[in-house]
């Protein structure tokens, strides 16, 4: 009983390893040519499709309207983003045994800052892939701009364009109310003692 | 007496039917309760249809695919025949596929397109079909629908009684249709000549069941009658193929006369296994015969046409045993085997009735040697010892026979025009429809195998006079097929629709065995086409002497490189052009002004060769020609041709990258 909150504490800080088994968001596009929909998955560490060819058929849909292309390569996050999760991850197990609830709400803290400015990085590629459009772009809707809503459904001209956190998700939220429960826990059995 | 009377009246119906079309045409009359016939093959948008039916096009060269019930088109697939539409035989990496021992033939006429089969059941692996007029056989690789491989069948004056594979596609079969010399020799054309010096053949080809190895196995060399038709045997009588006759009477002019005063020609019984023992016995003549192989590679994506030399070749007279004639009434022209491969059905052209033989009997006829004559070393059996049944069926001219899987046959009559229904048990007529006009082959999906789809639900009728049964169209008119439900104890008319050439014969699969089985597209990473540019970066241009040679890339909605110079007249020009798209349904074609070709129309993830000799100086515009995307107007290049001599260096670029050799 009295390790509990510890062991609570130390699965939450592990959990946030799921992040590498399932992607964190999914955005689909999808248009009458399209009644499968085109699927694009954001992982903390690489972007694929539901084929093999899903992101460079989005690619050329994109560049008629003067949009960047998606090239994973060139996004410095899908690099150190999960070093961040790691990090935090260690930064988890140390705390835990160093079992002291302060560090633990400051790790808590650290990662609800972390997952809010992921979210917003996140917020700000989408607004700049929708909105820094080629001048020489073949179609120019004027007033138009191509960004996919952060979560939710938009129609982006002939495309209905679909957002949702995805599995991956789910890690980093377990992680944090695990670590939170972790923390009220600890404090209920040190009023009891 | 009574039957002379009764054929008598039948022609004149016949005829009435011909002639007048039954005075119904254009009104759409014929079936059955309109509205619920039309609820039978209504296929909602967007819906599919429930088979694949496979029309061979005859005079087109061609395989045409409908679906079933609807009738709708869904793709043509070009076999012996070129195709402008797709560049099959205009492009490089085709070309090879109608090469023969004659040099490349750009037509043929397709005839019998059969399913691939495992224990006597279509697996929906491959499709083969003969060309009747320089015999080859072929195969449509059922994943791609595309031909991809052709084999040549040498002594042999014409393929038509093929390519009917065994059992386990163990062998795909041929019989010379027109007896010739065999081998060739320069002879008179009289009847005695014909007699002393013309010959048949049966040939069984291996290689069936995978792609790329099909090979003759080996010939038997026959009396020089016309062989007309086939089947392989399958259940009991698996091991054999029976093989029609007509002209035993060995007529080398007016055969329609002279072909026809026989009351009874042959069905020829042949027992390939134990032509097999024959065969490792080494009891066969080599003989120095050349044929075609020619095969198109699925990985290279290009065909290679290879000429083979040699075949074996079994003289029935030294191998006892491998052949037995049937005797069977009034030139039969098909022969068909019911799903339990208990009965080999003979259909008399030129009379009212079908001849049911026995296997059974007919095995006890070969072990009791109840043998009328013996004609070059086969045996003719005795036609009572082996007779199971006569149907006598009311109509005139039998042709085909398919079953149902619950006990009955459906022979086409093509002089009666009709369909007649009859039943295994006890050879009596149960129902005719008509079929508009003059029916000739017959098709219920897997009614030619041991198990027809769904218990025989559907035929189709391939009819060889139009007449007014459609819009009329000038004198040419689409051949019709009909649909009939033939599920209940009433044969029904569903639907009337158009084919393309002759549809001569046809066979239906259950959609399911194989549309999830389809290749959407190729995939880049395997493509290993030796003039492939996997990227824009890999595209360039090579000279070699006077052969120049593009490597281009398309992709929505640009070639790479789109400005190219230093093209001279008397260049050889191969645009090797990779579609760099990998999405389904996403094709681009290259279309040059002036190239005495057609256009290529290239796949996502396959390369494809077009070859160019400019004629004159000027600039040359390239586009292309499927309707791609948006932009796809502006999918366009040009190509700057300078004078023999001049020395304007090779330049290719697209945009603002500029490239020089
Ligand atoms: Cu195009």
């Amino acid at each position: 009983m009295k390790h509990l909150p510890k062991i609570i504490f130390l699965l939450a800080a592990l959990s946030l390893l799921g992040m590498f088994i399932a992607p964190i968001w999914r955005i689909s596009l999808l248009a009458p040519q399209y009644p499968q929909q085109l699927t694009m998955y954001i992982w903390i560490n690489q972007i694929t499709g539901d084929e093999a060819g899903t992101l460079q058929n989005i690619n050329i849909l994109n560049h008629y309207v003067g949009m960047k292309e998606i090239n994973p390569d060139s996004i410095p996050e899908l690099v150190y983003f999960p070093k961040i999760i790691l990090g935090m991850a260690a930064l988890g197990l140390v705390f835990a045994l160093i079992n002291n609830k302060k560090f633990w709400i400051a790790w808590v803290v650290i990662l609800s800052i972390l997952g809010i400015l992921g979210i917003y990085d996140f917020y700000l590629w989408l607004y700049d892939y929708g909105h820094n459009l080629s001048p020489e772009a073949a179609i120019k809707v004027p007033g138009m701009a191509y960004q996919p809503p952060l979560i939710g459904t938009k129609m982006l001209l002939n495309f209905k364009a679909s957002s949702w956190p995805h599995w991956g998700s789910a890690f980093i939220v377990t992680a944090m109310l695990g670590a939170a429960y972790a923390v009220y826990l600890k404090g209920k059995l040190k009023k009891q003692v | 007496m009574r039957s002379t009377t009764a054929i008598f009246s039948t022609l004149l119906i016949a005829s009435l039917f011909v002639y007048s079309g039954c005075g119904n045409g254009g009104n759409g009359s014929g079936a059955i309760g309109t509205s619920s016939a039309a609820e039978k093959v209504y296929v909602a948008p967007g819906e599919y249809d429930s088979y694949y039916e496979f029309f061979s096009g005859g005079f087109s060269g061609q395989v045409t695919v409908h679906g079933l019930p609807s009738g709708r088109l869904l793709k043509i697939i070009p076999v012996f025949s070129v195709d402008a539409e797709t560049g099959y035989g205009f492009n490089e990496e085709t070309k090879p596929m109608l090469m023969t021992t004659y040099g490349f033939i750009p037509w043929d006429d397709a005839h019998h397109p059969k399913l691939s089969q495992t224990n006597g059941v279509h697996d929906g692996k491959f499709l083969f079909i003969n060309g009747n007029n320089t015999p080859r056989i072929a195969r449509i690789d059922l994943r791609y629908f595309e031909t991809t491989e052709i084999i040549q069948i040498p002594n042999s004056g014409g393929c038509h009684a093929s390519p009917y594979p065994t059992q386990n596609t163990e062998y795909l079969v041929a019989a010379t249709r027109f007896s010739v010399p065999t081998p060739q020799e320069d002879v008179p054309l009289d009847q005695e000549s014909y007699k002393k010096n013309f010959k048949g053949t049966f040939t069984f080809i291996t290689g069936g069941e995978e792609p790329g190895n099909m090979d003759i196995a080996f010939q038997i060399l026959v009396p020089g009658y016309d062989y007309d038709k086939t089947h392989s045997g399958k259940g009991v009588s698996h091991g054999w193929s029976f093989f029609t006759s007509y002209n035993v009477e060995q007529a080398n002019t007016l055969k329609e006369k002279n072909a026809s005063q026989y009351d009874k020609d042959y069905i020829a019984a042949v027992n390939w296994k134990k032509a097999e023992e024959y065969i490792k016995q080494g009891k066969f003549h080599e003989w120095p015969s050349e044929y075609y192989h020619n095969y198109y590679d699925e990985k290279t994506q290009t065909a290679t046409a290879t000429k083979k030399k040699g075949v074996k070749v079994l003289i029935p007279s030294e191998c006892p045993g491998i052949v037995y004639y049937l005797p069977t009434p009034k030139s039969p022209h098909g022969v068909d085997v019911d799903p339990t491969g208990k009965f080999i059905v003979g259909s008399g052209k030129l009379s009212a009735d079908l001849t049911v033989h026995s296997f059974e009997k007919m095995l006890a006829a070969i072990e009791a040697e109840n043998f009328d004559e013996v004609i070059d070393g086969i045996p003719v059996l005795n036609f009572d010892a082996i007779h199971a049944g006569t149907v006598s069926s009311g109509g005139l001219g039998p042709l085909h026979t398919e079953f149902d899987g619950r006990g009955h046959g459906y022979t086409s009559f093509f002089i009666s025009s009709e369909v007649v229904k009859w039943s295994l048990d006890n050879f009596e007529v149960v129902d005719r429809i008509p079929a508009y006009y003059s029916i000739g082959h017959l098709s219920i999906p897997g009614g030619g195998s041991m198990k027809p789809w769904e218990n025989g639900k559907y035929l189709i009728a391939m009819n060889k006079i139009t007449k007014d049964r459609y819009l009329p169209t000038g004198p040419e008119l689409a051949h019709s097929a009909q649909l009939y439900d033939i599920s209940g104890d009433k044969m029904e008319l569903l639907l009337d629709f158009p084919t393309m050439g002759e549809p001569h014969y046809a066979q239906g699969i259950l959609a399911s065995v194989i549309k999830d089985s389809q290749v959407k597209f190729y995939k880049l990473e395997e493509n290993e086409h030796p003039h492939k540019a996997l990227n824009e970066n890999e595209t360039r241009i090579e000279r070699n002497g006077n052969e120049v040679h593009i490597y281009m890339t398309m992709i929505r909605s640009h070639f790479a490189p789109d400005n190219i110079e230093g093209i001279k007249v008397g260049d050889k020009v191969y645009f090797h052009v990779t579609n760099l798209e990998q999405d389904w349904d996403v094709p681009h074609g290259l279309a040059v002004m002036g190239a005495r070709t057609s256009e290529i129309l290239v796949m996502p993830g396959q390369t494809e060769t077009l070859v160019w000799e400019p004629q004159a100086e000027g600039v040359y515009p390239f586009y292309c020609t499927d309707f791609c995307s948006a932009l796809h107007q502006e999918m366009q290049g040009y190509v700057r041709v300078s004078p023999k001599n001049s020395n304007v260096k090779i330049k290719w670029s697209l945009d603002d990258e500029v490239h020089e050799l």
